[in-house]
């Protein structure tokens, strides 16, 4: 999800409070500087051998290429040093702890990458016979039997791409069922806590979003929900609601808000972004729920990948599960049968439609299968449990420096502090997420939940180990105790230690350049030309 | 369990450091109906060996691309990916990253980005790229939203030409958000009027090319007929490799440009995951869908990179966004971004003119074939072929002799009976002679 540091441009720094000491090549030990590709490669190269066909005889009718194409190579060698150097500017959960609350950033197990590189899965295409891919099919059947299993759902639909893709997924099955009942309700509740893809996907379809109020306690008040179905009777297609909540707590209500929702003719569409709190523990079809998303991403450990690629498969209840797009899977005794076309349908199939081209994320089904089989059903329970474990001796561990909005209560798999430990310091809360760089650590998640002044949303994950977690708690507290005993040197301009200062961000949006122009040729001086 | 450092004794102290003795205390939140008592029904936990007999088992029984001769195409490509490519995105620097929102330690995802927008613009012809979409059928559906944005009309032709997932895409999602799309009747041979449907109602016209059946289709005359009627053209391409030889959309007057980009570094992986790109006019910037990354300063004055025109997307505008999407297809642009600059420009060139010599001979191979008759005179590395039998059965049949020979048009788009004779076939740089003659021999067989 996408929530830190988000449209607010962080302030350059003032001064360097560490002196540097600069160098001829801008390197410095082990930090490089890495021009662009563009600044370095050269037209005259190339990083690949190839070829020229012979008796070349093109049939293009008259479509050759004309344009330019200006984008020079580099050769192998370069381009290794090339993509090393970026990479090591980079921070990555291998690199250490990244407690980015909603993101999950657990350890990607590379037993995951090497199944998904087996040819029999990486090298075979989507539209080659299904006879001759049985393998390819079983394994989706089997991550969908998983999948309905934790879930306690109807049915699965696995092509969407990405969480955001999924709940437009589910919320499309959702309008095709209420199309089919004849209904044509306008009306998505979603709360104001939610992730901004909520509303957005609502939006898209088309609905109007009514925002629902939070508690005091941080879960979505029951009331507001019933009042809400009430103003809008009749009209309400159904809510959105993520549980565990972004708050990172557990919604007590959630089976009452399920029945609210259900005796107006609503759905339920779960935002299953935090799954991985309760995967063991409690089956969201047993709480009521219609539709839910799962980003294999975060609850199964596939790589985030610098932002993608996800998956996003939405389990349905059987309200839903006959609107399931294509390509779906039917059990048919022992096997199943891969559905493409609506002309494979049957009597009660009504797909909506389809999410993407081909069959969806494969290369994502194999890594999340993999990690299904490495934990079993023990070990997912066991992951839960230690995930909110971890985060709970966080927050107790933190508790009496920073401030809980929500008391001292029990969270779920993340932890959520607010700012207020941190007024009349001159510190904010971006100050403080940027100290954390110098310590080694990736911030955690900011300004989100925004129901929450200065959120700050930790998550450890069940990845991180008990000295792990009390370096991080050490870490904080010295943080925090710095910061409230007036050194802002620490925190004014931080990172000092990172390859970039802080960077302006408003001067990005403001003129923006998104792509590498070739500078305007030097003039010749007459005396150099030829 | 491997994955987990918790020791028992471990969770014993820490739960008596949070105060309870035993773990579902914490869970209390749970309604107790709701509760899990046992395990799942599901197999228990398996050793690293264990899991790849499994998986290895599973793989085995898939017939793969490289095994046999290959010709199959249709929006996704048999092509050969350098071992940089894939040995580079496996850094764990680059892996097991998250989306680079903290700039300052994340330069190395945010200047590849910028390296890939830059890469897919000059590619395309297009003044901006975006960081990526999911695919091309999905980059597709949001082009039409886009254009729906701009234009403040809400009715999309489609061209027949169209690959029929992708139209199924972009219906579905257009119904779905009340627009109206009229898709053109499937157009094999790129003789379709596309100019007749287009009219004032017009938010976007919809071509691709190479076609889904391989044609080339002239883009110049649709993007001036749009374009006089305040429509916006939409290109799009399948085949990302085309453009090394073809005129890029961008010098035709396209004003949105979306295709997919899985043949530039990454593999076929059974349909995702794929790299979506997607490039427009500078003056759209605002409406685009998806990420972008922009440069700018740091605080040292130095060059650096961030996420940015973030003013566009859900986390900010929620309802009011230019699409729900949050997330790109980070590590697959970077393999793309590799690959691309392996080749350059040049290598890009001469690798699509591999591409199509490797077609016009299998062309010449099947044409030899009684009774095959190849539909498209203009095409790039596919094209399709009209056969004396129903597709279908001809690609069952030559699967069983052990050649994938291509899709049937049938398959994608079923229930026409004057499509079911129709067999889209591709070739690449790596399609050999032998592989082609052996096509031809096992396809006469068939035939016979």
């Amino acid at each position: 999800m996408s929530m830190n540091n988000q449209g607010r441009p962080s302030a350059p720094a003032e001064t360097a409070a560490v002196a540097t000491h600069e160098t001829f090549t801008g390197n410095k030990a082990l930090q490089m500087e890495e021009p662009l590709l563009f600044e370095i490669g050269r037209t005259d190269i190339c990083g690949v051998d190839l070829d020229e066909p012979e008796d070349f005889a093109p049939a293009l009718g008259g479509h050759a290429r004309t344009a330019e194409l200006d984008l020079p190579a580099l050769s192998e060698p370069e381009t290794m040093r090339h993509f090393v150097r970026l990479s090591s500017k980079n921070y990555a959960i291998d690199a250490g702890l990244y407690p980015l609350g909603s993101c999950t950033m657990k350890h990607n197990p590379r037993l995951n990458e090497k199944m998904a590189r087996l040819p029999g899965f990486a090298d075979i295409h989507p539209l080659q016979p299904l006879s001759t891919v049985p393998g390819a099919v079983d394994l989706i059947a089997e991550l969908a039997h998983w999948l309905v299993t934790m879930t306690g759902m109807e049915a699965v639909a696995m092509s969407p791409k990405a969480g955001a893709h999924g709940e437009l997924c589910g919320m499309m099955a959702i309008k095709a069922a209420h199309k089919a009942a004849g209904r044509d309700p306008k009306i998505v509740l979603v709360p104001e806590s939610a992730h901004g893809t909520n509303p957005a996907t609502a939006a898209l379809l088309g609905y109007k979003v009514v925002a629902i109020d939070a508690r005091e306690d941080g879960t979505v008040d029951t009331q507001a929900v019933k009042d809400k179905i009430a103003e809008h009777a009749g009209d309400i297609a159904g809510i959105m609601l993520t549980n565990p909540n972004t708050c990172g707590l557990f919604e007590r209500d959630i089976i009452e808000i399920a029945e609210a929702i259900h005796a107006a003719d609503g759905y339920f569409y779960c935002d299953g972004a935090n799954f991985n709190a309760i995967v063991g523990k409690a089956r969201p079809g047993d709480l009521g729920v219609d539709a839910m998303h799962i980003n294999l991403h975060k609850t199964f450990s596939t790589p985030h990948g610098g932002g993608g690629p996800g998956s996003g498969p939405v389990v349905l209840s059987d309200r839903l599960a006959a609107f399931a797009p294509l390509p779906f899977l039917r059990k048919e005794g022992d096997g199943v049968t891969w559905v493409e076309t609506e002309a494979e349908l049957r009597e009660g199939e009504s797909p909506f439609g389809r999410m993407t081209a081909f069959h969806g994320q494969m290369g994502m089904y194999v890594r999340a299968l993999a990690y299904m089989k490495s934990h079993g059903a023990d070990g997912l329970r066991q992951a839960s449990e230690d995930a909110v474990l971890n985060a709970n001796y966080v927050r107790v561990g933190l508790q009496d420096l920073m401030s809980l909005p929500f008391g001292e209560r029990w969270c779920m798999h993340e932890v959520l502090f607010d700012d207020t430990f941190l007024k009349d310091t001159g510190v904010t809360t971006l100050d403080f997420a940027k100290a954390m760089i110098d310590e080694g650590y990736h911030p955690m998640t900011m300004y989100f939940p925004l129901v929450v002044h200065g959120a700050m949303l930790i998550e450890p994950t069940e990845s991180e180990s008990r000295s792990a977690l009390d370096l991080f708690i050490a870490t904080m507290r010295d943080l925090v105790m710095s910061a409230q005993k007036g050194e802002t040197d620490r925190f004014k301009g931080a990172p000092f230690h990172a390859p970039r200062a802080r960077l302006d961000e408003t001067r990005a949006a403001r003129k923006p350049v998104l792509k590498w122009e070739r500078p305007e040729p030097r003039k010749v001086q007459p005396e150099a030309a030829e | 369990m491997r994955y987990l450092p918790l020791s028992d004794a471990d969770r014993a102290d820490m739960r008596a450091r949070v105060g309870v003795s035993d773990i579902d205390e914490i869970f209390a939140d749970i309604p107790e109906s709701a509760r899990l008592k046992g395990l799942l029904d599901l197999p228990t936990r398996q050793s690293e060996a264990g899991v790849e007999r499994d998986l290895a088992r599973m793989a085995a029984r898939n017939t793969t691309a490289s095994q046999v001769p290959f010709f199959v195409g249709a929006g996704a490509y048999k092509h050969h990916v350098p071992a940089t490519v894939d040995h580079l995105i496996q850094r764990s620097e680059f892996l097991t990253s998250y989306t680079p929102y903290q700039p300052e330690v994340t330069q190395g995802t945010l200047q590849y980005l910028f390296e890939f927008q830059t890469q897919v613009a000059a590619l395309t012809g297009m003044e901006v790229a975006n960081a990526s979409m999911y695919d091309g059928s999905t980059g597709t559906a949001e082009a039409v939203l886009m254009a729906h944005r701009i234009t403040r009309r809400q009715k999309a032709v489609l061209s027949g030409g169209l690959h029929p997932q992708y139209r199924e895409v972009v219906e579905g999602l257009s119904a779905m958000a009340n627009d109206r799309t009229v898709a053109l009747p499937a157009d094999p041979a790129g003789t379709e009027d596309i100019l007749a449907a287009i009219d004032d109602e017009t938010s976007c016209v919809v071509v691709q090319s190479p076609s889904f059946y391989g044609q080339l289709i002239d883009l110049k005359s649709i993007a001036e007929k749009a374009h006089a009627h305040g429509a916006l053209l939409i290109a799009v391409f399948t085949e990302v490799v085309s453009l090394g030889l073809i005129e890029p959309p961008g010098a035709q007057g396209a004003d949105i440009v979306v295709g997919e980009g899985q043949s530039i570094g990454n593999g076929l992986n059974f349909g995702g995951p794929y790299v979506g790109l997607f490039a427009t006019r500078q003056k759209y910037i605002r409406q685009m869908p998806g990420r972008l990354c922009g440069e700018t300063v740091d605080a040292n004055g130095k060059r650096g990179f961030v996420l940015t025109l973030s003013t566009r997307e859900q986390h900010i505008r929620r309802d009011k966004a230019t699409s729900n999407i949050c997330t790109n297809s980070g590590l697959c642009c970077l393999a793309f971004t590799i690959h691309m600059t392996l080749l350059g420009g040049e290598g890009l060139k001469k690798l699509a003119r591999i591409n199509h010599a490797s077609a016009v001979k299998l062309k010449a191979a099947l044409q030899g074939v009684p009774g095959v008759q190849v539909i498209n005179d203009a095409f790039f590395n596919e094209f399709t072929v009209k056969l004396p039998k129903p597709a279908a059965e001809v690609v069952e049949a030559l699967a069983e002799k052990g050649v994938l020979g291509g899709v049937p048009v049938s398959r994608l788009d079923p229930g026409k009976p004057a499509l079911d004779d129709l067999l889209v076939v591709a070739a690449t740089e790596v399609t050999t002679d032998e592989d082609r003659a052996a096509f031809a021999t096992a396809l006469k067989e068939v035939l016979a």
